[in-house]
């Protein structure tokens, strides 16, 4: 397998994009992404697309092709294809490329995502989420997305003892982050006592335990590394990408608070790039949710299981703790543009390894790794990134 | 005379109630007056999720789990309301599907007012005897409509009652039936409307009292028995006075209609309102026991039965599902506003 | 968007009465029924077996849903939750018949007959299984 870099980033704002539409939004990341990179159109061998539900959201399907041409390649007839895993539409893209680099295939591909949620009205939105949940068995008898994720820290409180405090905790640190994140779509901090007073969702989780509904865009130029170096100084290379999946519905799991998904494709991408949990200096992973970002730090192997809420109650994964965690603020305070999240959390790490991550820099980041899931846990991708 | 009657039954009345009172607060009458002249004090709400259908289900399943009957030896399922879910597509299949019984059967949905889940026995039981069918499940069930502010939201409830009919193992035989009908306009629903209108104190002498009275009368006289001889009698209860009232001028006692007399705690369930009676009389019933029972719909006509309790009563499991009483008792009271959401009051376009 | 109610109608035995079936060759239940085993395999094929379940289980989790989407909106808050059925499977459910605060894990609860939703004031009325606390 050849080696992969990441030598170009690009991301819009993430938010309530009233006045911006979808094709604006992927050829604004796109175009930032290509003109950091320093590449040309005709230099991009295929475009990965990374959209949970562009049918539902704006009633269009056949993005592969709609995001190649709104970037002005149409008469360059380049391969684009749109990859689809929920949640983790975006990491799925990124892993696509980077598939398609490591064969051989390609030398440089551009990797996008995105998602435009607010063109719907709130309930439809809500509607289109629980699309990741097992419409059969679980939607239709009443279950929304934030339900299945309540459900899990139900079962976490109930077998580890984690708090409602603990699970806020995590939305006062991704705020913390967000609000040094000029991309993010939540720029303010929150105290443990408003997220615990916010509207409840799903009981035990409240409106500040959830990402938000966002409109936005993020697109990586991902190249082989014998040829990154025509491009950058500062490459960033993709050391591994581990995938795994696991049953559609929660109900279908070995342990409701485990992803056994991110369990699967940790130990798959800790094993490709050589590295152990230890050896991680930021992560971005995926918390959708408050608890979320608990179990995915356990089940990352930063903390034993169980120990999650009590380590970020200790600030282990704050800026400064040991292993700092959403530092671009996570889907929480940035901003969940479902299939662009993938794809953003690749650019917070690479900012990160590049040493551009300005007030949000981590001293000496070396190793990063990007955590997307997809649904209540039924995908998981995971990369490892490290710098050069 | 070969033993045709009930196999088995089961009842279903849903947790939830208003009380006349709370009714009566927000339409600025005295309460306590409404209840006693009515002689009904709250009334059995559907929850949201419920309806005809799924209130015929449970009454059907608990009358199922009180026997070992195979569901897929019903061959009939008919099924009386004036509440069916749908205008045009029968309940019955509904049930037929969640009890299992489908797909070698006839069923048919019945509209007769409150007396259609009467006429469903007398089908089941003319089939039966005629051989067509071994058994027959009969249901009267409802969720019943009553215009906001009129007098009949303070009565109009759900619940409903299923009778599997048959000729093995009968535990309570039905010797005579007997049916008395005119065309009296008392109450109707038109098609395509919400709710009920009627006759108002129409609905009483000529209404109510000549059928029951003339059916109760023409049965005694095929069945050549006096009121004295029944342990139970069961009139159609469309308030807490009116079968009260019949059973006065029929010469039976308020003793022997007080176990049936369900509708001064859940309110009148329409096409259930006797046969929910009639089960609460056969969570306590003996070998022996001669039950007395004469429905009424609008419309209007009577059905009535002559019905003694046999041995195999005690033999049948009944403990497998709640009794009447248990389920009159399990209850969680709501406000006028839930209750007006929950039966479809608030909904606008 | 319009759904035919083929999509519906297809999974009545399992939603009216939870029928789900087994696998002859290791013994597992499933719910709702699979076409293999995922234990088995091929070994499977052709021996799953059909089995009605009791209905009859306890709470793993819950959640109470405070904001629903549209065809729930009506119901809020309602409580959701993961029930382990007595043979095995577990199985998404609403918790009915008590009050959402009373539903807690482990609680022992029995299914029952239920309108899940409804296409609109013309479409079709669909049922399936709730649970309730068992009596």
């Amino acid at each position: 397998m050849r080696e992969v870099a990441v030598i170009g980033i690009g991301i819009t704002k993430f938010g309530e994009l009233w006045d911006k539409s979808f094709r604006q939004l992927i050829a604004e990341a796109g175009s930032k992404a290509i003109f950091d990179a320093g590449i040309e159109g005709k230099d991009i061998d295929a475009l990965y697309i990374g959209s949970m539900s562009s049918g539902r959201f704006i009633g269009q399907e056949h993005v592969g092709a709609l995001v190649a041409d709104a970037a002005g390649f149409s008469h360059l007839h380049i391969p684009a294809t749109r990859i689809e895993g929920a949640c983790a539409s975006g990491g799925l893209a990124v892993r696509q490329g980077y598939l398609s680099i490591a064969s051989g295939v390609n030398d440089i591909v551009v990797v996008g995502g995105i998602e435009k949620m607010n063109d719907v009205a709130g309930a439809s939105a809500t509607e289109t989420l629980a699309t990741a949940a097992d419409q059969e068995w679980e939607a239709f008898f009443g279950a929304t997305f934030p339900g299945l994720y309540a459900m899990i820290a139900t079962r976490h409180m109930h077998d580890y003892g984690t708090t409602k405090e603990q699970l806020a905790q995590v939305a006062v640190k991704n705020h913390a982050n967000g609000a040094k994140n000029p991309y993010a779509q939540y720029k303010f901090e929150v105290t443990v006592e408003q997220v615990m007073a916010a509207v409840p969702v799903a009981h035990p989780l409240g409106l500040l335990d959830c990402s938000p509904v966002s409109d936005g865009a993020a697109a990586i130029v991902l190249c082989a590394m014998d040829k990154a170096k025509e491009f950058t100084d500062k490459p960033v290379k993709i050391i591994a990408s581990g995938q795994a999946s696991d049953t559609l519905p929660l109900h279908g799991r070995r342990d409701i608070t485990t992803l056994d998904a991110t369990v699967h494709a940790a130990k798959m991408a800790y094993k490709q790039a050589n590295v152990t949990p230890k050896d991680i200096d930021v992560a971005e992973v995926h918390d959708c949710f408050t608890i979320a970002e608990i179990c995915a730090i356990e089940d990352l192997g930063f903390v034993e299981k169980g120990k999650g809420g009590k380590a970020v109650e200790e600030n282990i994964t704050t800026l400064d703790g040991e292993i700092p965690v959403n530092t671009s603020g996570g889907l929480k305070a940035k901003g969940h543009p479902v299939g662009a999240t993938g794809v953003a959390q690749i650019i917070e790490i690479v900012e990160q390894l590049r040493g551009e991550a300005d007030k949000r820099q981590v001293e000496d980041a070396r190793i990063g790794l990007a955590h997307n899931v997809g649904g209540s846990g039924a995908t998981c991708v995971i990369h490892i990134l490290e710098a050069i | 005379m070969e033993d045709i009657g009930i196999v088995s039954y089961g009842g279903y009345i849903p947790r939830l109630r208003i009380t006349a009172k709370e009714i009566a607060s927000i339409w600025g009458k005295d309460g306590e007056r409404m209840s006693s002249g009515l002689g009904v004090y709250e009334k059995s709400v559907p929850s949201i999720d419920q309806d005809t259908a799924t209130i015929s289900v449970e009454a059907a399943r608990a009358a199922l789990r009180r026997t070992n009957i195979n569901p897929l030896d019903i061959e009939a399922i008919f099924i009386g309301s004036e509440s069916h879910p749908y205008a045009v597509k029968p309940t019955g299949t509904i049930v037929g599907e969640a009890i299992g019984a489908t797909p070698d059967l006839m069923i048919a949905d019945y509209e007769f007012a409150c007396k259609a889940g009467t006429a469903a026995i007398q089908n089941c039981v003319a089939l039966v005897k005629a051989g067509y069918i071994r058994y027959g499940l009969a249901i009267g069930a409802d969720t019943a409509q009553a215009a906001p502010g009129d007098a009949l939201e303070y009565t109009a409830a759900a619940g409903g009652a299923a009778f599997i009919i048959g000729k093995e193992d009968v535990i309570a035989s039905i010797n005579y039936t007997y049916s008395y009908a005119t065309d009296t306009p008392d109450f109707w629903r038109r098609a395509e409307r919400k709710y009920p209108s009627h006759g108002g104190r129409f609905t009483g002498t000529p209404a109510y009292f000549k059928h029951i009275t003339s059916c109760a009368k023409g049965l005694l006289e095929k069945a050549g028995t006096k009121p004295e001889d029944y342990d139970y009698a069961i009139f159609h209860q469309p308030n807490g006075k009116f079968p009260k009232k019949v059973a006065k001028i029929l010469g039976f006692t308020s003793e022997q209609i007080k176990q049936g007399l369900l509708v001064p705690f859940i309110g009148n369930t329409y096409s259930g309102s006797s046969l929910v009676g009639l089960a609460s009389v056969l969570d306590v019933a003996k070998p022996g026991d001669r039950i007395f029972l004469v429905s009424y719909g609008s419309g209007a006509g009577s059905d009535g039965f002559d019905i003694t309790v046999t041995d195999n009563i005690m033999k049948l499991n009944r403990e497998n599902a709640p009794s009447m009483k248990e389920m009159i008792d399990d209850k969680e009271y709501i406000s006028y506003g839930i209750y007006a959401k929950y039966t479809d009051l608030l909904y606008w376009e | 968007m319009k759904e035919s109610v083929a999509r519906f109608w297809r999974e009545i035995p399992q939603r009216y009465n939870i029928i789900g079936n087994k696998c002859t060759v290791c013994g597992r239940v499933f719910f709702p029924p699979r076409e293999s085993c995922p234990y088995c395999r091929r070994k499977s094929l052709g021996k799953m077996q059909k089995i009605q379940l009791s209905g009859k289980g306890k709470i793993v989790t819950y959640t109470i849903i405070h904001s629903a989407t549209e065809d729930f909106e009506d119901q809020v808050p309602y409580p959701i939750a993961i029930v382990e059925l007595d043979e095995g499977p577990r199985i998404t459910a609403q918790i009915v018949d008590c009050k959402p605060e009373d539903v807690k894990i482990d609680m022992r609860v029995e299914s029952t007959f239920r309108k899940i939703r409804q296409d609109g004031s013309t479409g079709a009325i669909y049922y399936g299984y709730k649970f309730r606390p068992m009596r």
